[in-house]
């Protein structure tokens, strides 16, 4: 067993966590994203009054990436948020708390960890494929290996799931659920499960919540050229040297989609929960302007998803495939973004 | 995106279930909405499924005129590439890639059968054969 504890500087004498809860308290939250919404569950679940915006928010989880060395089914991983884990690694800090992570190198030895900690009355997340879930519908099962699902009991052969993409809680057997935890391949999870050790802070706290915003302009506005605004410049520029008439340009672009609007809710639901987490900030500092900026957001998500529709459109034939015009579509979000985190850098100042 | 332009579609790819959204209500507020699904996202997401399934069915028509080894078939049913059962298997793509020849794949050890069998998460006779019917 790999035991990886995030422990951020510990200042507050820490409270150690007292799970009383029981299973039936455990409160099945809906989400938009897996990891937002499990760790937020899972806050909630021990007293910290933090909704799954503010997760995402206050973890500076916002982002874009164009990864075209890490393939998916042969096509390039495109990012519209930060990489597995940072939301649940960038709460350990604004709340002081500290995160327990878990690989097991034998497949049994995670089984049984999960087991001990469900007898323990812990309710506990874990990383999973979304293929061998056989709850998924079928139409969404690929071989993605960065899902995450909270397993908050066990009765007989099932493990009880709140999986935050779903409306209500799932159920599914042990031997289906050990294949999607070890399930190998790209971002394999390698049976990964985490659980909150202790937890300082039990309720966010408004320079937290600045610092958030600073550090999610930074990733926005960076250096990297793959990363950011300058990551959805370099994509356009790959889309504007598509040919029009081709099977694979058509497979790309709807690709790019697929990653935008299905994969853990993608680029325009992200920049609405984003919208969401501002509000709440702009209440939290007292800071309207934050507010203001929020509306911003909205009207560039509207953006993406015009972005995403015009693209839909030419994959089904519905208008004639125009490489130049998408491209032209995705730097109009890139300029757009650009204003808009200089000026959220601004407020948050 | 407000509450009211939430796409009431359906996506059939979500099989009835329906998805979180953010969308702003008449008060300007986030709020959670549920939401059956998106003509767009079913249309990329059919598209992805297609590619498997059109693969799938070449591979089977190919393993049938004996051109394809039915572990071709296996892979692409079970929504994978070489470089996904490379990486499932632990083995090298190259050798994944030779093992898909209906010659060396006849000849593959019991073992070898084994861990293809595993993971792709159905049994050795499976493996060695192909679905009566078409499934398309």
């Amino acid at each position: 067993m790999n035991t990886e504890v995030i422990n951020p500087s510990v200042i507050n004498p820490v409270s150690v966590i007292e799970d009383v809860a029981t299973q039936s308290a455990f409160q099945h939250q809906h989400a938009a994203h897996c990891e937002s919404g499990v760790i937020s569950s899972l806050l909630r679940h021990q007293g910290v009054a933090i909704s799954e915006a503010m997760a995402f928010g206050l973890s500076a989880a916002l982002s874009f990436a164009y990864l075209p060395f890490i393939k998916m089914g042969g096509m390039p991983l495109i990012a519209y948020r930060m990489p597995p884990r940072f939301i649940i690694k960038g709460l350990a800090k604004p709340l002081n708390a500290t995160f327990a992570f878990e690989t097991f190198s034998k497949p049994e030895a995670g089984k049984e960890r999960l087991d001990e900690l469900l007898t323990q009355g812990k309710v506990v997340g874990l990383q999973s494929s979304v293929y061998w879930l056989p709850y998924f519908p079928e139409d969404m099962r690929f071989h993605f290996n960065g899902h995450n699902l909270l397993v908050y009991g066990r009765e007989g052969d099932d493990y009880l799931i709140s999986d935050p993409v779903f409306e209500t809680t799932v159920r599914c057997a042990s031997a289906d659920l050990q294949r999607a935890r070890f399930a190998k391949g790209a971002l394999a999870p390698k049976g990964m499960l985490y659980y909150p050790k202790s937890i300082a802070n039990r309720s966010v706290q408004p320079e937290a919540v600045l610092g958030a915003i600073r550090k999610n302009c930074k990733i926005m506005l960076g250096p990297i050229p793959i990363v950011g605004i300058r990551g959805m410049r370099m994509l356009a520029k790959k889309i504007r040297k598509l040919p029009a008439l081709s099977a694979e340009t058509n497979a790309f672009v709807g690709h790019i989609i697929r990653m935008q609007e299905e994969i853990g809710t993608g680029g325009a639901g992200f920049r609405f929960v984003y919208a969401a987490f501002l509000q709440e900030a702009a209440a939290l500092t007292n800071r309207p302007q934050l507010s203001q900026l929020a509306g911003e957001l909205i009207t560039i998500g509207d953006g993406w998803r015009a972005f995403a529709l015009a693209t839909a459109r030419m994959v089904k034939g519905r208008d004639q495939m125009n490489p130049g015009k998408l491209a032209d579509l995705l730097l109009d979000r890139a300029t757009a973004e650009a204003a808009f985190f200089v000026a959220l850098r601004d407020a948050a100042n | 995106m407000n509450v009211n332009e939430v796409p009431q579609e359906g996506n059939s790819t979500l099989s009835g279930g329906r998805k979180a959204v953010y969308a702003q209500n008449d008060n300007g507020e986030m709020v959670i909405v549920a939401c059956p699904g998106w003509e767009v996202e079913e249309i990329v997401t059919m598209q992805a499924v297609d590619t498997l399934k059109e693969q799938a069915s070449v591979a089977l028509a190919g393993a049938i005129a004996g051109v394809c080894s039915p572990l071709e078939y296996w892979m692409y049913e079970k929504r994978m590439d070489p470089g996904v059962l490379a990486q499932s298997t632990g083995l090298w793509q190259w050798r994944v890639r030779r093992h898909l020849q209906p010659m060396r794949f006849a000849k593959l050890s019991p073992k070898l059968l084994s861990v293809y069998a595993d993971a792709l998460g159905i049994s050795v006779a499976q493996l060695q054969s192909l679905p009566v019917k078409s499934p398309l």
